[in-house]
């Protein structure tokens, strides 16, 4: 329980084109100068105008991992808004609405109704969106917090578009406030005050600026939902940072000028989803081939094909493994978190520079679209770059061998452009000169000298990559096992079922390349019962598990309805695993998006 | 990390003088090109043409996709990337990009340049990104013994169109030029001079130069071979031809029977990408930039975040 009790998860519902990312952007502004802390999950659809979307921002005053579990206070834009979700509150929560425009069908217990007569309250005010601004002033009210917040907020946020824009809409949330401070109960627990301010961000502005700290100055990319935050992100700091951020006519593009930029010796990176990483795997293979450093990112979506843009799923981990034919050498990372997410940028660069292969991220919309706070002074702004053998000692009797089979299989990297070194790289089958073995006359011995070169690199590089630890007791009744972004709401999951007296623990894996098999293994085989959490319909990690170290784990707990796991899934999957013994589990999601 | 220069202090190399010949411009490896083959007149007509710009090997980076024709710069002493097949426009581009001083020369076929790597070409045209494209186009595709392309005339039997090929053929040129192409050139494989010229002034062009080559297939292409070409080439020069006039360029483009015309169609100096790019304005080669971000950079970054 934090310092205050305070977990307070407000939604707020509507329509595509109703305006909901302002109030959003003023709530996440809000709460993070007020130093709370913010986890928001935005449920949305492929659609420009119409649908439902539903923005649920949960605040706490200390960490918060998940978008929590319920909703405590709710704002419909729209009628459909409290369709869908008022049968869902329970008690203490509130919803505020528009009672000219949407009416409660039946309120469950508990439940306190907020209406806002918006017209009366507007005035002569011809905004069509005002009512997103005169709610704010109601939530505010209802938070205790005092209406100087709020107009600072407004002011910050409307300032560019001039005095009147300002003044129309402190004058309306000034209205809502009053009126709600007249008219409806606040929380009991009024909104705290964190220590310091925090800094919000998306997972993709993390992933972007993460490679900005570990010194991209290439990045391409085709638009894809979820990955393109990471683009508008680039390219809105392209020119301050000065970095080559280029929109390319598809990922077949993207993936090999990223090479090319690459080759030439530039920290070069790209970012897509699903389907147009399964454009550019041909390319991940030449990087290998070529052994030409680079980074792909994956925000996976729910799939196949052009499956859900829109929606969340841990699907693609097997397209990440068999990402291009034949054997070779590549990094595949799941950051487990937006800070993680960015940590991993610079530190996958020095890898795949070090080992002069590519690198794959694989995030996925819960974490790359959601919008996090983060603690400013644990950003690493200036993260260590190492960038291997680029540059240094090649071959000292004057015959530059570009792929040198050396010891480590790590051969001196000089690229295009100096005097002395000159050198052809090929994705054919080449011998340590650059000269390719694969036409004229193709030779076993050095074949077999070229893949062993190569395998060497990654293992050596490999062995600095740490494992992953168990967290929480050793003897817990049940561990619980995760990858990539599953790692906060499994967290979350393992305090509710300890108050519930199930002690749990938590393997958290997020190097699926290297895996560390044998750490994974000791853990799991001393393990009492061991249940898989994961975001898809089979179970890849599973899969992955058993064949990288034969161990099967007890049960499953899968989701892939498009949405992410709230921690009452987890907990009830547990709950029920470890009773009915059965195989899987699979949560019902209630909060119909 | 050390530069360039200091690495080759440290360890005392001077490998390289300056070219004295074209020679100096053989690869490590002897062209496997069957006997006759086109394609020796184009790599022919390249070395002249970097030899007599004065370019230095190390100066250059000659990029290729997949193909007979995409073995060149293994025979060419320059640095080299022998990319995936239809991939080189966009790995060159990456590389000009990245190191902008680097002359970029790609080399490549039909079927990997207007086949398979189509996109690419309309896109980098379209860019206008400083690279000299060199496609050697011999109407077949050679390296899988003998089928179609996307320039095989319509009629024309393959092992992959025994009856006949039904389509038709794609104008290289007029597509170049109607995507935004601003140096714009069809060579003779077996009129190397007049092609060293034509890749000298591609080579020296500021953007994106396409230089379409008829390099006949001695082995697979018994249609459009040598014999076909010689009584029908006509150099546009001699025609009086303006390269200024688009449609002009175009009309003679599309000329395909008794004469078929070689030469400059279409030039015209629209800036290329990499001079409007802001991020270049400096000069220095992103790649020999210093990484990461600078203090003031970093803070500006968090406190748009708060």
């Amino acid at each position: 329980m934090s310092a205050s009790g305070l977990d307070l998860t407000i939604a707020i519902g509507g329509a595509a084109g109703q305006g909901i990312a302002t109030p959003g952007n003023i709530l996440a502004r809000l709460f993070g100068r007020r130093g709370l802390h913010l986890y928001a999950y935005n449920a949305y659809q492929s659609i420009i105008r119409g649908g439902h979307i539903l923005l649920t921002v949960r605040i706490r005053d200390e960490e918060v991992h998940s978008h929590g579990d319920g909703i405590d206070l709710l704002l419909c834009l729209n009628q459909d808004t409290m369709d869908r979700h008022l049968e869902i509150l329970g008690p203490g929560s509130r919803v505020v609405y528009n009672s000219d425009t949407i009416q409660p069908a039946e309120v469950p217990d508990g439940v306190l109704l907020c209406p806002m007569p918006v017209s009366e309250l507007m005035g002569d005010s011809k905004n069509k969106l005002i009512q997103n601004t005169i709610s704010l002033g109601v939530m505010m009210s209802l938070m205790s917090v005092d209406f100087s917040v709020l107009q600072e907020a407004l002011e910050l946020l409307f300032g560019r578009k001039g005095s009147a824009v300002v003044e129309e809409n402190v004058a309306m949330a000034r209205a809502g406030y009053d009126y709600g401070d007249a008219s409806f109960e606040s929380f009991p627990v009024p909104l705290p005050e964190g220590d310091k301010p925090l800094a919000m961000w998306t997972g993709n502005s993390a992933l972007a600026m993460g490679g900005a700290a570990a010194g991209v100055k290439f990045y391409a990319a085709y638009p894809m939902s979820p990955s393109t935050g990471v683009l508008h992100w680039m390219a809105q700091n392209a020119r301050d940072l000065g970095i080559m951020v280029r929109q390319v006519e598809d990922e077949i593009g993207v993936a090999n000028m990223v090479i090319g930029a690459a080759h030439v010796g530039c920290r070069a990176m790209c970012a897509t989803s699903g389907g147009g990483f399964a454009l550019m795997t041909e390319a991940v293979g030449a990087a290998a081939m070529m052994e030409i450093p680079a980074v792909f990112i994956n925000v996976m979506r729910a799939g196949p094909s052009t499956g859900v843009p829109t929606k969340t799923e841990q699907g693609d981990l097997w397209q990440a493994l068999g990402a291009s034919q034949g054997d070779f050498e590549r990094f595949i990372v799941a950051p487990k978190n937006s800070l993680d997410a960015y940590n991993t940028v610079a530190e996958l660069f020095n890898l795949v520079d070090r080992a002069q292969c590519p690198g794959i991220i694989i995030s996925d919309l819960l974490i790359s679209e959601g919008t996090f706070s983060v603690d400013p002074d644990l950003i690493d702004l200036h993260p260590a770059i190492d960038r291997g053998a680029l540059l240094v000692d090649p071959s000292p009797d004057g015959n530059y061998l570009r792929y040198a089979n050396t010891e480590s299989g790590i051969s001196p990297r000089v690229p295009p452009g100096y005097e002395g070194f000159v050198h052809v790289v090929a994705t054919d089958e080449h011998d340590e000169d650059g000269v390719i073995i694969s036409d004229e006359f193709t030779h076993p011995h050095k074949r077999r000298t070229s893949v062993e070169k190569r395998a060497r690199k990654l293992e050596g590089v490999s062995a600095d990559v740490l494992p992953p630890t168990l967290e929480g007791p050793q003897d817990a009744q049940v561990t619980l096992v995760g990858w990539g972004s599953t790692y906060g709401v499994i967290r979350e999951a393992i305090e509710m079922l300890s108050e519930q007296g199930v002690v749990a623990n938590h393997l958290a894996i997020k190097w699926i390349v290297p895996f560390h098999g044998e750490a994974v293994d000791e853990i799991l085989s001393s393990a009492k019962r061991v249940l898989i959490v994961e975001n898809n319909y089979s179970g890849q990690f599973a899969r992955y598990l058993r064949s990288e170290t034969g161990f099967s784990a007890n049960g499953h707990i899968r989701k892939y309805d498009g949405e992410p796991f709230m921690p009452h899934h987890i907990v009830e999957g547990v709950l029920d695993l470890l009773q009915s013994r059965a195989a899987i589990y699979v949560p019902d999601q209630e909060i119909i998006v | 990390m050390s530069t360039a220069q200091s690495t080759t202090e440290m360890i005392g190399l001077e490998l390289v003088r300056s070219p004295t010949s074209p020679r100096d411009f053989k690869g490590k490896v002897t062209p496997d090109w069957c006997k006759g083959c086109g394609d020796f007149g184009v790599l022919n007509a390249l070395q002249r043409a970097v030899f007599q710009l004065g370019i230095k090997p190390h100066e250059i980076l000659a990029v290729s996709g997949i193909g007979c024709s995409s073995n060149l710069p293994g025979f060419f002493n320059a640095y080299g990337m022998h990319t995936l097949h239809g991939r080189s426009l966009p790995v060159a581009t990456g590389a000009k990009l990245g190191n902008h001083q680097l002359n970029v020369i790609v080399t490549g076929g039909d079927g990997d340049g207007y086949g398979i790597g189509g996109n690419h070409l309309m896109h980098t045209a379209r860019r206008n990104i400083d690279l000299t494209y060199l496609v050697m186009n011999n109407q077949i595709y050679g390296l899988t013994t003998g089928q179609v392309s996307p320039t095989s005339r319509t009629d024309m039997k393959t092992k992959s169109t025994p009856f006949g090929n039904l389509e038709l053929p794609i104008n290289p040129l007029t597509s170049a030029i109607m995507n935004g192409a601003t140096y714009v050139a069809r060579g003779y494989s077996a009129d190397v001079k007049h092609l060293t010229e034509l890749i000298k002034n591609g080579i020296e062009h500021k953007g994106f130069s396409l230089i379409d080559i008829f390099s006949p297939c001695v082995t697979f292409n018994h249609d459009q071979d040598f014999v076909f070409f010689k009584p029908r080439i006509r150099k546009l020069e001699d025609e009086g031809h303006d390269p200024s006039d688009w449609k002009a360029g175009c009309e003679k483009a599309m000329a395909w029977g008794d004469e078929i015309y070689i030469g400059l169609f279409h030039e015209n100096d629209r800036p290329s990408i990499d001079s409007l790019e802001p991020v270049l304005a400096d000069g220095i080669p992103l790649a020999r930039r210093p990484l990461g971000l600078s203090s003031e950079q970093g803070s500006k970054l968090v406190s748009r975040m708060m």
